[in-house]
């Protein structure tokens, strides 16, 4: 009779049941992680992300980024085009450095014709003392990223009309332009959270008018009505009221997408059995949507968030360049294009229109970033 | 299909009072009335003012009722075809708007098909090689579109026909065709020139579009019933144009919705930077001069030709798509 064979190896009957400790972090991971984890594998927008935080940083810094101070003009030296950093002489690798920079009058053309002065040489200096400002309107301070020494200029993207440095100035145009966007989404998430939230928690004649009101919006196209808004806008007002204004009217045609996104996602949360269970125990309406609605669908409105944002941006940039958006002495990305918008200045002088180079970048890295936001604002779904 | 058509222009009636409410309040809001405004401009020129022309005009306008009567007035007199009467090109308002609205409504919609021409075969392309080198990159192309300003393209677009075809595309047709009646000749002005705007405006929509159709298409590529076709071996071709396309081809037309404010919108930046004979640049001027009844009058006109477009891309659709068509009378 054959022997009955057993294998002595050591065995587990809830192996295929068990866990691996892969699996384990995964199941026990917060919705957060996941969504982080997923977000993760979207590496264009990981890198836009990064670059977007790059360049919050340095507009909220801009004084020490920017080679020059913002009134500091040149008058000697306007309309300059991009001076060029050298970093080889007579072949050989040195610290990088600019020459000495002049110009002559060509009368023919009308113009300024610069020109390298190669006798005199001008080292680029980091962390050097140069204009003062006051960083945030309070901290005194002169310090600069980079700068050359006094009779040498550094004006890597040209100078303006008036011997603005473009680079300076893009640098701190960057600030306001940025904040509009962000301010404004604040604005328009706060509306269309409260008016979205009333009508898919309330229904009835609350829902129906809230709807009425986003159709109504959504059927103007958008730049009129913000360029007929803007046009209304005192010229008695501060540079910071102007601004302020404008974030109001681009926030308050911005709200609509978001408030018909919560209303759907509410109306039908409504019907859960945990938010009847939550309604039944007493619970208010603002605890409800609060503490058990708003967290399963909050990672989607981020990033519907993020992708309007570019929207206000380029609102901001089309209303200062038709000259009904922000104003001088208020410098931002709009404002300096619309220093650009004579067909004379791409012609002569096309380094005005730089400020376009920021702007796009802008607009794609948010693009990028609730794109990939978006893909991972679901992270149960595969 | 009779009904819903009913229902849908009912349905705009409310909204148009709305919106036309909106727009009177825009009007009224700057301070002071217009005529103070322009008396008070002929009087800093050092002309004097005409009082009866002033009184004529006080009355014609009803200024001196109160606000209702006053909204009552010019919301009647637009459906008569009267808009009101501009003070910056002492005219009313009707005659400068002239052919300029036509002109408008000629550039949107030719900016609508080419978006649609654009955005269909790369979206189309787009669905059928996903996470391909052409897929991002052709998806880029169309995101370097919308992050573009349409002004500064249109900018160096002028700069660069000028420069390297030697035309002067600015304008919607050649000098010697303005203000004269149409004619083959002018018609083919026209087009040379449209093309440019047209182009312009387009970029913008056309990367919003691509996604839209490439995520429609790749849902509907990744149901069963094409598993099962393709299974029973039909053609790669066949397969996508039988069903999958023509499923997601529906929001194409339900996008007109959401597109035409958006073209719209850029056509007005985009016709200042081009002047072209559109509504933009002339709501600007009389933006600018706070002209109020001849802005509200292009805005009223702005949001009617976007609620008129929504309602033709709804009636489209529902001639499309049975189950919209249907969904007022169907029982439970």
């Amino acid at each position: 009779m054959n022997e009955h064979w057993v294998s002595d190896k050591p065995f587990n009957p809830y192996e295929t049941d068990e866990l691996s400790p892969k699996q384990q972090k995964y199941f026990l991971a917060s919705q957060w992680t996941l969504i982080w984890w997923k977000f993760k594998k979207h590496k264009l927008a990981m890198f836009s992300g990064v670059f977007l935080i790059a360049i919050y940083f340095v507009a909220a810094f801009a004084e020490f980024f920017a080679p020059y101070a913002l009134e500091h003009r040149h008058t000697d030296k306007i309309y300059s085009p991009a001076q060029e950093i050298h970093f080889f002489e007579d072949g050989k690798l040195t610290r990088p450095f600019v020459y000495g920079w002049s110009f002559e009058l060509n009368m023919q053309k009308l113009l300024r014709e610069y020109t390298e002065d190669k006798t005199q040489k001008y080292p680029l200096q980091f962390f050097c003392e140069g204009d003062k400002y006051e960083l945030w309107g309070s901290l005194n301070a002169s310090s600069h990223l980079v700068c050359v020494d006094a009779p040498g200029t550094l004006f890597l993207l040209g100078t303006d009309r008036l011997g603005h440095d473009m680079l300076s100035r893009i640098l701190y145009g960057a600030r306001i332009s940025l904040t509009i966007g962000l301010l404004g989404i604040v604005l328009s998430f706060t509306l269309g959270l409260t008016l979205g939230g009333l009508a898919g928690f309330y229904g009835g004649w609350i829902d129906s008018s809230v709807q009425r009101l986003t159709e109504i919006i959504r059927s103007f196209p958008e730049l009129p009505l913000w360029m007929a808004l803007s046009a209304l806008l005192p010229l008695s007002w501060s540079p910071l009221w102007i601004f302020f204004g404008i974030t109001l009217i681009l926030a308050m045609m911005d709200w609509t997408g978001l408030a018909r996104a919560v209303r759907a996602k509410i109306l039908s949360l409504r019907e859960e059995d945990y938010t009847s269970a939550a309604i039944l125990m007493g619970a208010t309406p603002a605890r409800v949507i609060k503490k058990h609605m708003l967290p399963s669908f909050f990672s989607h409105l981020i990033a519907s968030a993020s992708l309007s944002i570019p929207a206000m941006i380029l609102g901001e940039t089309a209303l200062s360049f038709l000259g009904l958006g922000l104003r001088p002495p208020i410098t931002s990305w709009g404002v300096l294009l619309n220093e650009a918008q004579n067909i004379n200045n791409v012609a002569i002088y096309p380094w005005l229109m730089m400020p376009v180079v920021p702007v796009i970048l802008v607009i794609l890295a948010f693009n990028f970033l609730g794109d990939g936001l978006r893909d991972a604002a679901d992270p149960y779904h595969h | 299909m009779f009904n819903y058509v009913i229902k849908r222009l009912l349905a705009m009636i409310p909204t148009l009072i709305v919106i036309s409410l909106l727009v009177f309040i825009i009007i009224q809001l700057p301070p002071g009335d217009y005529l103070e405004s322009h008396i008070a401009e002929l009087e800093s020129q050092g002309e004097s003012v005409d009082p009866a022309q002033i009184e004529f005009l006080r009355e014609e306008y009803g200024l001196d009722k109160t606000i209702w009567e006053q909204y009552f007035v010019w919301v009647t007199g637009f459906m008569q075809g009267d808009l009101g009467y501009s003070f910056e090109y002492n005219l009313p308002v009707s005659e400068v708007i002239g052919d300029k609205m036509w002109l408008t409504i000629i550039v949107s919609f030719f900016t609508i098909i080419i978006t649609w021409i654009i955005a269909f075969p790369i979206g189309m392309y787009s669905a059928t090689h996903p996470y391909s080198w052409g897929d991002y990159g052709l998806t880029f192309l169309g995101f370097l579109g919308l992050a573009t300003p349409n002004f500064l393209l249109a900018l160096v677009m002028l700069y660069l026909a000028n420069q390297y075809f030697g035309t002067s595309i600015g304008g919607l047709m050649d000098e010697q065709f303005i203000d004269q009646p149409w004619s083959w000749d002018k018609l083919v002005s026209v087009c040379e020139h449209l093309w440019i705007p047209v182009l312009v405006i387009g970029t913008s929509g056309t990367a919003g579009m691509i996604r839209r159709l490439r995520a429609n298409l790749l849902d509907e590529l990744r149901k069963p019933y094409v598993v099962t076709a393709r299974a029973k071996g039909m053609g790669e071709l066949k397969l996508l144009t039988k069903y999958p396309l023509r499923l997601s081809l529906n929001f194409f037309i339900a996008d007109i919705g959401s597109l035409l404010p958006s073209v719209i919108s850029g056509a007005e930046v985009v016709a200042v930077v081009l002047s072209l004979p559109t509504t933009g640049p002339i709501l600007l001027a009389a933006l600018q001069s706070q002209d109020m009844y001849l802005a509200g009058s292009f805005l009223m006109f702005l949001a009617i030709l976007t609620v008129v477009g929504v309602l033709v891309s709804d009636i489209l659709l529902a001639m499309l798509d049975p189950r919209i068509r249907l969904q007022g009378g169907m029982k439970k």
